[in-house]
């Protein structure tokens, strides 16, 4: 391997290719546009990827919601379709005997699930969703605030009469472009003041639009509801299955209230991950499509490489044959021409991958926010470059070799015969 | 220096043989200067190419400088080539992209020899042919008779034991051809041992000895009066 660093082969070989750079550059686009191809594809891949995790980002994926429904089984002596109703201490248990949860937060809906309030405001009224939440949820469904402040413990502690609302609710009860925090709405005849504006996140959409949210504590005192607990949203430490942990607090609550072990309709509960599971293993599917049809790209662009080799060392007969009668052994022909076709595609190689970076960034400051459709910071990565670039090179050893062959199968004399 | 005993070369073509060389027996010693004359067909650029180790031989006998020539493989045969031919073709056959100090760096690369002596050795085989301020022209810049020069240059720079001239002047005007002989000359003068191919009396004449081959044997071989090249020019 002594010749990989014989400074007069690679002068000899950047000598050859250098003076014949058109030809040079012909040879290399086929490989320039394969790179292309594959980086923009491995790119436009991650990019969206990238943009589902963005879109996503403010919900935890390995969580879970938990809802009470009506039995479908009879039970110790209690009747199908029986209401289950949580209490706020079933939060306290679970906690303490799954440690596996990381942040529960229970939740109370005015009226029942998906019912609708009448909020009111100086004569505009909105029909909203009314929840009492611990801030704790937002570790879970995190809010993006466009004005003002979520819920926190200071709120549930004092239980004051504050609310974060919705943007859709903003429209409907303020005018357009009125400064909406500190003024008074009206729910059920209790005033709560507007603390924050939310905007709902373009993707999984739990609270809807248009929702008002108050202390938990607080609501519990203003509309009597007791010990009462509507539902819970509960992230699962990232280590742990969600679907583990969905069990184990099924069993228990099955357990408290009295619910037939083989009844799946008593407790509704949502799975989180399972949608996070899907999409990237849509992303995944995605990137290993564009970085199969990306190599057999390549692929196609090294064998032109070679296609062109093959012509360029039919055409190059009568110099091959010169060196040979000047005393170049098949070796040293041979290893010319590999080593031709590898840094060719080396080279073609760095120049594609360096434009189809160019053409990334590009796309990446038109759309690259991520806030129109899921595509941000579209670029692949270095063990992704490493290894097309490896099989590349790799690829265009095996395949330097056909014209390499074929040029010392000609003998000097008849390379050199005169036409 | 090359003793060939019995040489006989047939190519195929086709069904039927073509019996080129049948039976040469040659013995050209150190410092010759040696013309093979004879019309198209009569193997003589057969025999050069054999001698050259170009291509092999079907029978016979062949020791260059003492080393027999039979049975190379590839690689052995481009080393001899190297280290004991030096080489002119009619068509100067010099790579079109480098220039003429690189053409004859060339062998000497093939030689492993360094950079630097390869540049320095070159330089002076070109002066030698009077072309040292054309050393950085390419050969499209040169005249047909620079660039043989330039050949001639590059065949003596591995300073081989014997050069192989196959027609030097075959693709010059008869003033140019003289230029070329007055080098190969002068280049014998220093004790070169040197063959040279062609099909023209005059310059066969510029050669001390004439071997005249006809339908593949020597016909001919006689010591002839060397007449002087430089006085045509």
């Amino acid at each position: 391997m002594g010749w990989l660093f014989d400074k007069d082969l690679w002068s000899e070989i950047f000598h050859t290719l250098g003076k014949n750079a058109f030809r040079t550059f012909l040879t290399m686009l086929g490989v320039i546009f394969a790179m292309i191809i594959l980086v923009l594809l491995l790119g436009s891949a991650n990019g969206m990827s990238n943009g589902f995790d963005k879109l996503f980002a403010g919900t935890a994926s390995n969580s879970l919601f938990v809802w009470g429904q009506s039995t479908s089984e009879p039970y110790k002596g209690f009747e199908r379709g029986r209401r289950i109703r949580y209490k706020i201490e079933d939060a306290e248990i679970l906690k303490r005997q799954i440690p596996e949860i990381e942040v529960l937060a229970p939740r109370i809906e005015l009226g029942s699930h998906r019912d609708i309030v009448t909020v009111y405001r100086k004569g505009q009224t909105s029909g909203s969703a009314v929840y009492g939440d611990f801030p704790e949820i937002d570790n879970i469904t995190k809010k993006k605030l466009v004005e003002g402040r979520f819920l926190n413990n200071n709120d549930i502690e004092n239980s004051k009469k504050v609310c974060v609302i919705g943007e859709e609710t903003y429209k409907l009860l303020f005018d357009k472009g009125e400064d909406a925090i500190g003024e008074e709405i009206r729910i059920n005849g209790v005033f709560f003041a507007v603390v924050g504006i939310y905007k709902p996140n373009n993707n999984i959409n739990i609270d809807g639009e248009n929702a008002v949210f108050i202390p938990f504590t607080t609501f519990q005192k203003a509309f009597n509801s007791g010990d009462r607990m509507g539902w819970m949203a509960i992230a699962v430490e990232p280590s742990t299955k969600v679907a583990v942990v969905e069990k184990d607090i099924k069993t228990i609550l099955k357990n408290k209230y009295d619910i037939h072990p083989d009844d799946e309709r008593a407790i509704g509960s949502f799975d989180m991950s399972e949608i996070f599971n899907n999409i990237s293993a849509f992303t995944n599917v995605l990137k290993g499509f564009s970085f199969f049809v990306g190599i057999f790209t390549l692929l196609a662009g090294v064998i032109a490489i070679s296609n062109i080799l093959l012509i360029t060392v039919k055409e190059r007969t009568k110099e091959i044959g010169v060196r040979r009668a000047l005393g170049a052994t098949p070796v040293i022909v041979k290893r010319q021409i590999v080593v031709e076709a590898i840094v060719l595609t080396a080279f073609a190689g760095l120049v594609g991958f360096a434009i189809s970076v160019g053409i990334l960034s590009i796309l990446n400051n038109l759309w690259g926010s991520g806030d129109d459709f899921p595509f941000v910071n579209p670029m692949i990565s270095i063990p992704q470059f490493g290894i097309s670039f490896l099989l590349m090179v790799s690829l265009s050893v095996l395949i330097g070799l056909l014209p390499a062959n074929k040029a010392v199968k000609v003998k000097p004399i008849e390379a050199l015969r005169e036409e | 220096m090359i003793e060939i005993k019995d040489l006989h070369k047939s190519y195929k073509m086709g069904s039927n043989s073509l019996h080129v060389l049948k039976g040469i027996n040659f013995t050209v010693k150190a410092g010759e200067l040696v013309a093979i004359m004879g019309s198209s067909g009569s193997g003589k650029s057969t025999l050069l190419n054999i001698i050259g180790i170009l291509d092999g031989a079907d029978s016979g006998d062949y020791t260059l400088d003492g080393v027999p020539i039979e049975d190379l493989t590839e690689t052995k045969a481009a080393q001899y080539r190297n280290k004991f031919l030096g080489f002119v073709f009619q068509s100067f056959n010099l790579i079109n992209y480098k220039t003429a100090l690189e053409n004859v760096a060339l062998p000497l690369y093939y030689q492993k020899v360094g950079r630097k002596e390869r540049q320095k050795k070159a330089l002076n085989y070109l002066e030698k042919v009077g072309l040292k301020e054309w050393a950085t022209h390419l050969p499209s810049e040169l005249s047909g008779g620079q660039k043989q020069r330039v050949a001639i240059a590059r065949a003596m720079a591995a300073e081989p034991k014997v050069l192989l001239a196959d027609e030097p002047t075959g693709a010059l005007d008869s003033k140019t051809s003289y230029e070329v002989m007055a080098l190969i000359q002068q280049i014998n003068d220093e004790g070169n041992t040197i063959l040279v191919v062609t099909h023209e009396e005059d310059i066969a004449h510029m050669c001390k000895r004439i071997v005249h081959l006809k339908d593949g044997v020597i016909v001919e071989d006689k010591k002839v009066e060397q007449v002087r090249a430089e006085q045509y020019v």
